[in-house]
């Protein structure tokens, strides 16, 4: 192999039913970093059904090229489908980077990629960095978010990684910046396509996502039921969504779309409150990244107050009453 | 149907601690468990047993000690053992490990391969996609359930927003998540048989046709550069303070940062 010949970032674009999955962009948020930072462009590959609506949108994100493919047999996700896609544009025109998004549907896309480019993939990485002449440092969680560990792809091109959603910054969108569409000519070897769909249920999405709420007040096992919407109003006080730690989440006392941390989802809102959780590593590997966290617990050993920036050692249920009580008081004056 | 299913024994990483000096993981006490998504997967494997019939072969690779999630596989009524063990697979990679497990199954034979989804030691979900290509099978992922009716499988794939009902032609792989099966107990005669003589099958890489060249860390394209425990940020501020007092603390904080 002649890693030479290997050049320019790839992302591959996810969308469902031609709406882009936010980590797309923020692929190309990262991924226009590392093309600056080695000379190199940045190429978005868009496959789907009715989507080249959407490469106007990756240009504005940072793409430089976008190659599209749209085909009936791309309406849903189907890994032989989009393998079929995306794997000969990655084989023909050799990679140095190549950048998923660690969704359902890119963890499960990327190893069939790299194991057909008989390439290494590094999963679930919330660091990146390049050096000018192109190695990628990919830096994961490892042992349950007990330990990181940077990875290298030293003598195989592409370098692939999947990559956490809610950790790389979007780049603003630029309606001035251009680039170039290439459509990409697809067909299918339709005997191989043995998997097909027969129903869909979409899962009723309750208010705004997690992800990208700018304040989450966050409930643990210290919360009892009852006392929920009380956090629901100190939410709406704020303009912010309720989220949950594991426990609450496997109580059923809310939807596991609400839930922050290893096996839920990676959160950096602005404030992060976090009430009645006591901060097991796997919670906070989710929502470390926030920029304020307040935290109250009445066990002033948890490990929670490690992270927050602001601790209450205390009981949530009452103190959450007086929060809003003092908003309300402030705003009215 | 026969079906072949992939477990891994992992350290039990709810249990793992971290020296706060150093910085490192302190693995000395922490037991190995059979990975929990794996053993779903066995699950899923003995319910399509209980309604179909056939067999279901267990493929593990590790040291020697991954014989007892094995035996722990035979309890819960797994029909053969397979532990691939061999100092030349040390240190392999998704893409090795995948190389290694695809080149034992190409020495049975199977209607279906069932892995869990991931692993909670490394976390990467890739070695079952991977053994699939190696395998050129069709895989399905985040699988919760799965039946065979008329000659086909039919799968439920539950991902972030949806869940899809989908239609498969075997052979296949299929990587199914905890959630949808509640592995059944050990079966006491059964785990003492095992331990009484060993169902272990030892397997080393001569007992396949696995290219020396796609094994083992020198082999494994991915490599680790370095590993470290998380940076420590400094700690807040914690007070012990009355509900009033704490809330005005708190939404001064809130105000300073522009929230309303």
């Amino acid at each position: 192999m002649n890693i030479e010949e290997y050049r320019h970032v790839y992302v591959i674009v996810e969308q469902r039913e031609g709406i882009l999955h936010p980590v797309s962009l923020q692929l190309l948020g990262k991924g226009r970093e590392i093309a600056d930072t080695t000379a190199s462009k940045l190429i978005a590959v868009l496959v789907g059904e009715n989507v080249s609506g959407l490469t106007k949108e990756l240009i504005y994100h940072g793409a430089d090229i976008v190659y599209v493919g749209e085909s009936a047999l791309l309406k849903h996700y189907l890994t032989e489908n989009y393998l079929q896609a995306i794997y000969p544009v990655l084989r023909d025109h050799k990679p140095n980077i190549v950048l998923v998004g660690a969704t359902s549907i890119g963890r499960d896309l990327a190893p069939r990629l790299a194991a057909k480019l008989n390439t290494g993939l590094t999963a679930d990485c919330t660091r990146l960095s390049v050096t000018p002449e192109g190695s990628l440092y990919m830096t994961r969680p490892a042992f349950g978010g007990n330990l990181m560990a940077t990875i290298i792809c030293p003598d195989h091109r592409p370098q692939m990684s999947t990559v956490r959603p809610g950790v790389m910054h979007v780049m603003p969108r630029d309606e001035k910046r251009q680039g170039v569409v290439v459509n990409i000519p697809l067909s299918f070897d339709q005997s191989r396509l043995k998997v097909s769909v027969i129903d869909v249920k979409k899962e009723k999405v309750n208010k705004t996502k997690i992800e990208d709420a700018k304040v989450l007040v966050s409930a643990g096992r210290g919360i009892p039921k009852e006392k929920l919407e009380s956090l629901e109003t100190l939410a709406q006080e704020l303009k912010g969504s309720v989220s949950a730690s594991r426990a609450v989440v496997d109580a059923g006392l809310l939807d596991a779309s609400r839930q922050v941390g290893q096996t839920g989802k990676t959160v950096r809102p602005d404030v992060y409150f976090a009430l009645g959780i006591s901060g097991a590593i796997q919670h906070v590997a989710g929502m470390e990244e926030s920029k304020l966290i307040i935290a109250v617990n009445k066990d002033k050993t948890a490990p929670i107050f490690g992270v927050a920036d602001l601790g209450f050692v205390g009981d949530a249920t009452k103190l959450v009453p007086a929060i809003i009580d003092e908003i309300r008081r402030q705003k009215g004056q | 149907m026969n079906i072949l299913v992939c477990v891994k024994q992992v350290p039990n990483t709810a249990e793992i601690k971290i020296d706060p000096i150093k910085g490192t993981m302190i693995r000395v006490g922490v037991p190995s468990i059979m990975n929990p998504d794996d053993k779903a997967g066995l699950e899923a494997a003995l319910r399509l047993k209980d309604e179909l019939g056939g067999t279901i072969t267990v493929l593990s690779m590790g040291p020697n000690q991954a014989e007892e999630v094995l035996n722990e596989a035979y309890a819960m009524g797994a029909d053969r053992l397979i532990l691939l063990s061999d100092f030349k697979f040390a240190g392999s990679d998704t893409w090795a490990t995948a190389h290694a497990l695809a080149a034992a199954a190409k020495k049975l034979s199977f209607d279906l391969i069932i892995t869990g989804r991931q692993a909670i030691d490394g976390d990467t979900a890739q070695v079952g996609p991977e053994m699939a290509e190696f395998l050129d099978l069709p895989q399905i992922t985040y699988v919760r359930s799965l039946h065979f009716k008329d000659g086909h499988f039919i799968v439920e794939r539950k991902v972030e927003d949806a869940t899809y009902t989908l239609k498969a032609e075997g052979p296949l792989l299929v990587t199914v998540l905890a959630e949808g099966y509640t592995p059944r107990y050990m079966n006491v005669a059964r785990l003492f048989a095992a331990y009484r003589q060993s169902k272990v099958e030892l397997w080393t890489a001569a007992n396949t046709d696995v290219d020396p060249l796609t094994i083992g860390l020198k082999s494994s394209p991915t490599k680790v550069y370095e590993s470290f425990g998380k940076p420590i940020k400094p700690a807040g501020h914690v007070y012990e303070v009355d509900e009033k007092e704490a809330a005005k603390l708190i939404v001064d904080k809130l105000k300073e940062n522009y929230l309303f």
